[in-house]
């Protein structure tokens, strides 16, 4: 039994089964992110107070000039293999996925840094962000935070660049808050603030494709490439298909980006 | 039957060539066949939909009898999940709730959605539409055992600790945010926690088997089956894939972010100054219900067409079939399917028209609930006009396809003063709206289910079920269901509320209609012995019923009916290609009544004939 169009396009409606079962998967995805999305506006929209400068905008910048790149080689390695040039599709391919690791690591040291930030809400409603200047298991069992608070200039976008690369310089005086004054303390994880939240989960989701992509395109890349000597238009589907779905994650995170970095 | 057995399957083998010998595991367990998936997916989902029977069942107890201790089931109960479950036997509050919350996920999302839609989708789809199988075998067998995983965490959820989920199937937050947490409770295997676990599995099945589906639609017909050649029910099929493809994915967000809340401590679906236990809630707030309600909602509502579309395209086959004369309108009833399809997806807030949402936005919601009716109306009228003038064969797939139109009446027409504010109002909350969405989903769902089972049992397994033992089955289960849930509308007008405990009779104001929860609860138990017969019948007629003489046993249309009886692997021993319209029923000039769509002019007038006998 052979199912029909796995291959060669259906004439009438000009495209193979697995192209449609892609689009519908995305729409689906849209779905899912769109879900994520609305509830980022409808949170928004009610909170009294949102957030800002919290994430290293240079770091997220980076990222997407990344994820863009990787779509292009994307588009290489199929065409490549279109064009049934073995080792350029081989090439391409492993350009894409060190891209894709790549992103992952930056996101891992920007959520990594998030987890050694941390903010404190005090009983007046004021909120204090910065690196505490003991260890967290001091912090924990103290009666005293001590904390160095971040500067003035933290949004700056010189500023982040440059605290990539050097430990953050921030005002040297270090604030004693007794923790009665506290009424909520804690580093940027997601609870600490509906912000972070949404930040977390959207990332982490996004994180989550990123990741099951790279699967899918490494096994093309290694023991599914085996199929080039068969059938190399079928890889070629193959490959467009999970190169459709790689655009998506993509595409994701050109919308991440602004709405979680920028606005 | 061995013998049997291993004759069906030299049959199914010998009629493609180059097949090597499945294992059993390969060809029963996980088969990538899409009958065996259909057959898969239909048997869970009635043991499924039994289980959760059986939860009402024992819920109906505690409703007429409140406090008494269940009798038979009672000891049962305290045994197997402890006494403080269910202390001497009698049912404690915790466990009615969570009763109901699991009667409510199991019945929709994993017992009449995937009998309706996977079940009769997989095996018939294919074959309506002269594919060999689906597009993706091995991604439906993925759909299948997802669901099942669903299933088993489902099943298991109700012997952890504090028991299975307490909050509605529809999981409203913050209760859902907070329940089952705390001393007692595991961090992870709690009933709440579970519920969401076995939602996202059963979510991404769907998925998948949307996909599948109408990729198969789209690619897969065989040659001369135009859109309007198409069967009602595939075009139902379609309809219903398209819903949960897009409907379903805002629930998984969903279902994560209310992960998110349990796990990790977030505030997404909790306000600022929660406070619970009588003490202040340790978390930042600035979440919101209302978006849970509104995310739910948005698979919640197309959900119902879900469960209902399908139950439209088996009973449009069946009415065709038994009255012997094409659909009343083929074409009303196709674009009323869209119709619905598309408006199901922009009406989902008047679940929550209590909630304070604005006038604007209840306005929006009530014009388009009441224009949603519009394409449901033309579609029950183009089941009810197929019946004029028409010589019916009363055959029980008839019967049980009859008797859900007025089902669906009854459900469709208590719905309107639910979709208004006004009246909604009054009504919201109260046993009117268990009664008005209970005719929608167990009647009309359930019948037009027997039907389907019925009328496709002789293809699937080359056996009729017997005609009595379905007639015994038919009437009672009919009267029964009628007496479950029309006092239902009569209690709600009188204000009980759905969700008490004691049935109403610690309120004053009920006390002239509490009789009936002794009607509703007499009618369940007699449902329930009413499906004995079913029982009996359908695991009889596996072995022992009359043989089916013909591949075409209705005298239908359809390419299902092209197949040898039953199908093997890849179903059609030849080519098939379709020549005319779906229900050429009773065309003049021709000598039989019926012309099936795989027949060119030429060759029609032939007699039918067996082309293989099995099983």
């Amino acid at each position: 039994m052979e199912i029909p169009y796995t291959v060669t396009a259906r004439p009438d409606t000009g495209l193979y089964n697995a192209k449609v079962g892609i689009w519908l998967f995305l729409a689906s995805e849209v779905m899912l992110f769109g879900g994520l999305f609305s509830a980022y506006i409808f949170l928004r929209l009610g909170a009294t107070h949102w957030p800002h400068h919290i994430l290293n905008v240079p770091m997220g910048l980076f990222n997407t000039m990344v994820l863009i790149s990787s779509s292009i080689t994307m588009v290489m390695a199929w065409s490549s293999l279109k064009m049934r040039q073995f080792s350029n599709y081989r090439k391409w391919l492993g350009i894409t996925l060190f891209c894709g690791v790549l992103f992952l690591s930056v996101k891992s040291v920007e959520y990594k840094d998030k987890f050694h930030h941390y903010g404190i809400i005090l009983n007046s409603g004021q909120e204090i962000t910065g690196h505490l200047a003991m260890t967290e298991e001091e912090a924990i069992h103290s009666d005293v935070l001590k904390i160095k608070p971040d500067p003035e200039n933290a949004g700056d976008f010189l500023f982040q660049l440059k605290s990539i690369f050097s430990k953050p310089e921030g005002e040297e005086k270090v604030l004693e808050i007794p923790k009665k004054e506290i009424r909520w303390w804690s580093n940027f994880v997601p609870k600490y603030n509906t912000y972070l939240a949404t930040y977390f989960t959207m990332t982490g989701i996004h994180a989550l494709h990123i990741l099951g992509g790279l699967l899918v395109l490494g096994y093309f890349w290694g023991p599914g490439a085996a199929l080039y000597r068969t059938n190399p238009e079928h890889l070629a589907n193959r490959v467009e298909v999970a190169g459709l779905f790689w655009h998506f994650v993509d595409l994701v995170w050109i919308f991440l980006f602004p709405t979680l970095y920028l606005f | 039957m061995d013998s049997e057995m291993s004759m069906t399957s030299q049959a199914a083998h010998g009629h493609h060539e180059g097949h090597e010998e499945i294992s059993w595991i390969r060809k029963y367990v996980f088969s990538t066949d899409h009958k065996m998936i259909g057959y898969q997916y239909m048997v869970t989902s009635l043991f499924v939909a039994l289980f959760a029977f059986f939860l009402m069942v024992l819920m109906r107890w505690q409703l007429s009898f409140p406090g008494k201790p269940i009798p038979i089931f009672g000891p049962i109960l305290e045994k197997l999940l402890g006494s403080s479950m269910a202390p001497g036997g009698v049912m404690t509050p915790q466990l009615y709730n969570s009763f109901g919350a699991m009667h409510g996920t199991m019945m929709i999302f994993m017992a009449l959605v995937p009998a309706l839609f996977a079940g009769f989708g997989n095996f018939v789809v294919p074959l309506q539409i002269g594919a060999p199988d689906m597009a993706f075998p091995r991604l439906n067998m993925a759909s299948f055992w997802l669901f099942f995983v669903g299933v088993l965490i489902m099943m298991v959820s109700f012997f952890v600790p504090g028991g299975a989920a307490k909050s509605g199937w529809t999981s409203y937050t913050p209760l859902a945010d907070f329940a089952d947490m705390g001393p007692g409770f595991h961090p992870i295997f709690n009933g709440q926690t579970l519920w969401l676990i076995g939602m996202a599995f059963n979510i991404t099945g769907s998925l998948l088997g949307s996909v599948n589906i109408i990729t198969t639609i789209i690619q897969l017909r065989t040659k001369g089956l135009s859109w309007m050649r198409l069967p009602v029910f595939v075009w139902s099929e379609l309809v219903t894939a398209f819903l949960l493809l897009l409907a379903f994915p805002p629930l998984e967000s969903a279902a994560i972010m209310q992960l998110m809340d349990r796990l990790f401590g977030t505030s997404f679906f909790s306000p600022e100054g929660l406070i619970i236990n009588g003490k202040h809630a340790d978390i930042s707030g600035g979440g919101s219900s209302i978006l849970w309600q509104h995310l739910f909602w948005f698979l919640g509502h197309p959900e119902v067409y879900v469960q209902i579309l399908p139950t439209m395209g088996i009973v449009g086959e069946i009415f065709a079939n038994n009255t012997r004369k094409p659909l009343w309108s083929y074409k009303v009833f196709v674009y009323s399917l869209l119709a619905i399809g598309f408006l199901s997806m922009i009406v989902w807030a008047h679940h929550m028209y209590m909630t304070g949402m604005g006038q604007a936005v209840t306005s929006f919601f009530q014009i388009f609930t009441t224009i949603i009716s519009i394409p449901s109306v033309l579609l029950g009228t183009v089941l009810l006009l197929s019946l004029w003038g028409a010589s019916i064969r009363f055959n029980v797939p008839m019967l049980f396809a009859l008797a859900w139109l007025p089902m669906f009446g009854i459900g469709g027409l208590t719905g309107l003063p639910l979709g208004w504010t006004a009246s909604d109002v009054v009504l919201h909350d109260t046993y009117y709206v268990i009664g008005h969405f209970h005719y929608m989903m167990a009647p009309a769902s359930l019948l037009a289910l027997f039907a389907g089972i019925y009328y496709w049992f002789p293809k699937a397994t080359g056996r009729y079920m017997n005609e009595f033992l379905g007639k015994i089955h038919f009437w009672p289960t009919f009267i029964f269901f009628n007496g479950i849930f029309f006092p239902m509308l009569v209690q709600g007008f009188a204000g009980v509320h759905r969700r008490w405990y004691d049935g109403g009779a610690g309120w004053q104001m009920a006390q002239n209609v509490l009789w009936l929860n002794q009607v509703m609860s007499f009618s369940a138990w007699a449902l329930a012995i009413a499906q004995i017969p079913f029982i009996i019948n359908f695991f009889w007629s596996l072995f022992a019923g009359k043989k089916v003489t013909d591949d075409n046993p209705w005298q239908a249309t359809t390419l299902e009916w092209a197949t040898p009886t039953p199908p093997g692997h890849g179903n059609f021993l030849h080519p098939v290609a379709v020549y005319r319209d779906p229900y050429e029923y009773s065309v003049p000039g021709y000598k039989q009544d019926y012309l099936p769509q795989w027949e060119s002019d030429e060759r029609l007038n032939k007699e039918g004939k067996l082309s293989q006998v099995s099983f």
